[in-house]
């Protein structure tokens, strides 16, 4: 039955449309299933790559790190106050989407990037969250094989990780250029990289944070080269599904909320002094009703009062995270680039919190 | 003589023909009711949550690529071209490891029947160092240890005709049958051309599922042969057969009933177990029906898709093993 149980990852959604009985037919409006499901439960279940060095990875001290599990544990401050209220779940790229359907991971978030047959209730029906890195799809070569530029690579094999938009994307630009080529498709990252470290392959294309932080664990990352092309947009976007619009929406605020902290210049270090003087000056409304001294976006959330101070607290607000997980203070070394603050000409940009 | 009973009609609850009936009829019911519960559910929440089955998408176009098609592909052809690509990428390593395999397991159920220990030892060996080893690791095993171990360009394993490289295998072939054009294997540009070709994708599938299917059928082999009584190869020798004829005229004969039901199984795994080609990045329909079920999201279609294909193939392998059966069924009347 070896069939079956590689089909496991999507008979979940069959099986649970089948036992499930009506139970979203009582929506009614603000009372979110999902959010009272996470509470009762006490954790947040996040599905994460778990092998991307910088976006999510188990270190030795089986701990995850990573720009994508600070999503989780920030979520998971907003809703418990307490960042390791988290079980995370390592999905592969195939598994991904069946595994947020069904219900099994509460919150996606693994360099997924943002498309519209995605997010369409008619496609895989996912709920977009803001993009948290904004990525471009690229491929790498090693030095010795000679390889300048795309064309080079017409008749030659390209190992992709098989169920990500980067195989499209591939697909499209070589159509393009009209370059026959040999796609090997593997079903894990693992995999691909292996083969390609082998030399099955002459190039690897993924995004291009995902090479650079998998060149980090290679034995011999000097000796590996990005192509200068970018191939592709690839907003990796944390996402959750269609079906509960107000998880959806604490998710969203969650992190437009570590966005706007940073703009506000709130960090770790400084959210206790940040708060004690938004308590002592009723003058700050902006600072006071961000932080919940003041009115209710938290309860209109479903989450507690300062939801926003406990994230902050425990992940730091956007620019550290970054920082921290995939900047120059990490192994991968990327620019800020387009993952800057607008004000900086960059793309983070968090809409009011009023 | 016993009294005879005061009545002579049996009231129903007795009635030997009528009970069954009855019961069989509730348990049909129930059945119905229970499927019928399920299938109004699943139909109701899919179309909750806009999921209905829809096959329209079938005929959009794929956009990506399959590697190693017998049919033409690309990536501007419809879905459904690209799942039959990746079915006909199926039958071929299972009809071609269908035959590898029963040629293999053949040998060595028969070489654990041989006179010569060291053979016979090797043969035990096989068998059970291969069926204990999750098939899974074997494919990893064969693709990225053994396989992708091998040279690249120039130098590459070259025999006359023949070229073994990590790209894959290279053979000579006529490139043009009319005028008997013999063309070998060259390289250009740092990869090798042939007529024929064979990626080490497929090649490690194969080798795979052969070597760990035959390790099955070895002892489906061995415990038929085995079921054939020790006077029939003492009669055999009496007249004068030798070790072969009394084995291919005699014993393998009556051995094949035992043997062809066993097979049936032994067939139907090898098919199923073909779906494991993503871990070696073989094309299959499997790994096809994957990328499709990501980019269109129709994972329940995608599922009833494959899980229809491998039913199939296995109802028809089944069908042929059943027919052979017949045939080679001792006829008594």
């Amino acid at each position: 039955m070896l069939l079956l149980r590689r089909l496991a990852a999507s008979l979940p959604l069959i099986a649970s449309m089948a036992l499930v009985g009506c139970a979203s037919d009582g929506g009614s409006g603000i009372q979110s299933q999902k959010l009272a499901t996470i509470k009762a439960r006490g954790k947040l279940i996040c599905g994460v790559d778990g092998k991307l060095p910088g976006f999510s990875f188990v270190g030795s001290d089986g701990q995850y790190t990573g720009l994508d599990a600070d999503v989780c544990r920030a979520t998971a401050a907003a809703l418990f106050g307490d960042p390791s209220k988290v079980d995370y779940r390592d999905l592969n790229s195939s598994e991904r989407f069946a595994a947020l359907a069904s219900g099994e991971v509460d919150l996606l978030s693994r360099n997924t990037t943002e498309t519209l047959s995605r997010d369409a209730a008619g496609g895989n029906g996912l709920s977009f969250a803001p993009t948290t890195f904004y990525d471009g799809q690229g491929v790498m070569t090693p030095n010795a094989s000679g390889v300048k530029a795309l064309k080079d690579l017409a008749g030659k094999p390209i190992c992709v990780e098989s169920g990500t938009t980067t195989e499209l994307n591939l697909a499209d630009r070589m159509r393009e250029l009209k370059a026959a080529y040999t796609p090997l498709k593997f079903q894990t990252g693992d995999q691909t990289y292996a083969a390609y470290l082998q030399g099955r392959c002459v190039a690897v294309t993924s995004d291009r944070s995902q090479l650079a932080a998998k060149r980090t664990s290679f034995p011999d990352p000097a000796g590996h080269t990005l192509l200068p092309e970018v191939l592709s947009k690839e907003p990796l976007t944390p996402a959750t599904t269609n079906a509960d619009p107000a998880w959806a929406d604490a998710v969203r605020w969650t992190i437009y909320a570590l966005m706007q902290a940073e703009e506000l210049g709130i960090t770790q270090a400084n959210i206790d002094a940040k708060l004690a003087e938004a308590k002592a000056n009723p003058n700050q409304a902006d600072l006071r009703r961000f932080l919940g001294v003041e009115g209710e976006f938290g309860k209109q959330l479903g989450l507690p009062p300062d939801f926003v101070v406990k994230a902050v607290k425990a992940t730091g607000n956007y620019g550290e995270i970054f920082e921290r997980n995939v900047g120059m203070g990490s192994k991968l070394k990327l620019e800020r680039g387009s993952n800057r603050q607008w004000k900086e000409g960059g793309l983070i940009y968090s809409p009011p919190f009023r | 003589m016993p009294p005879s009973s005061v009545s002579t009609v049996t009231p129903w609850w007795r009635n030997r023909r009528l009970i069954p009936w009855i019961v069989q009829a509730a348990v049909g019911l129930v059945v119905l009711v229970v499927v019928a519960f399920l299938v109004g559910n699943l139909v109701r929440n899919l179309t909750a949550a806009g999921l209905l089955l829809s096959w329209s998408w079938l005929g959009n176009p794929a956009g990506f690529d399959v590697s190693e098609t017998l049919l033409p592909f690309d990536a501007s052809l419809p879905y459904w071209r690209a799942l039959l690509a990746g079915l006909v990428n199926t039958l071929r390593v299972v009809l071609l490891g269908l035959v590898g395999a029963t040629l293999l397991g053949t040998a060595v159920g028969i070489a654990s029947f041989s006179s010569n220990g060291l053979l016979k030892r090797l043969a035990r060996i096989y068998v059970e160092l291969i069926r204990n080893i999750p098939l899974l690791l074997q494919l990893v095993f064969w693709y990225f240890v053994v396989f992708l171990a091998l040279p690249n360009g120039t130098s590459a394993i070259q025999l006359p005709g023949l070229v073994l490289a990590k790209s894959g295998l290279y053979l000579a072939w006529f490139s043009d049958l009319w005028h008997l054009q013999w063309q070998g294997p060259h390289l250009d540009g740092g990869v090798w051309h042939a007529p024929l070709r064979l990626t080490v994708e497929f090649g490690a599938l194969l080798t795979g599922l052969v070597v760990y299917t035959a390790a099955f059928i070895a002892e489906v082999v061995r415990g038929g042969v085995a079921s054939v009584p020790k006077g029939q190869w003492e009669a055999a020798n009496s007249l004068g057969f030798n070790p072969l004829q009394t084995l291919q005229r005699i014993v393998l004969p009556q051995a094949l009933r035992v043997i062809v039901p066993g097979l049936n199984s032994q067939y139907i795994s090898l098919a199923k177990n073909s779906s494991l080609a993503v871990a070696c990045g073989y094309a299959d329909l499997y790994s096809v029906a994957e990328t499709t079920l990501n980019q269109t999201g129709r994972a329940v279609e995608v599922v009833l898709v494959l899980l229809g294909s491998y039913l199939v193939i296995d109802l028809v392998i089944s069908a042929l093993m059943n027919g052979l059966n017949h045939l080679v069924q001792l006829k008594e009347r």
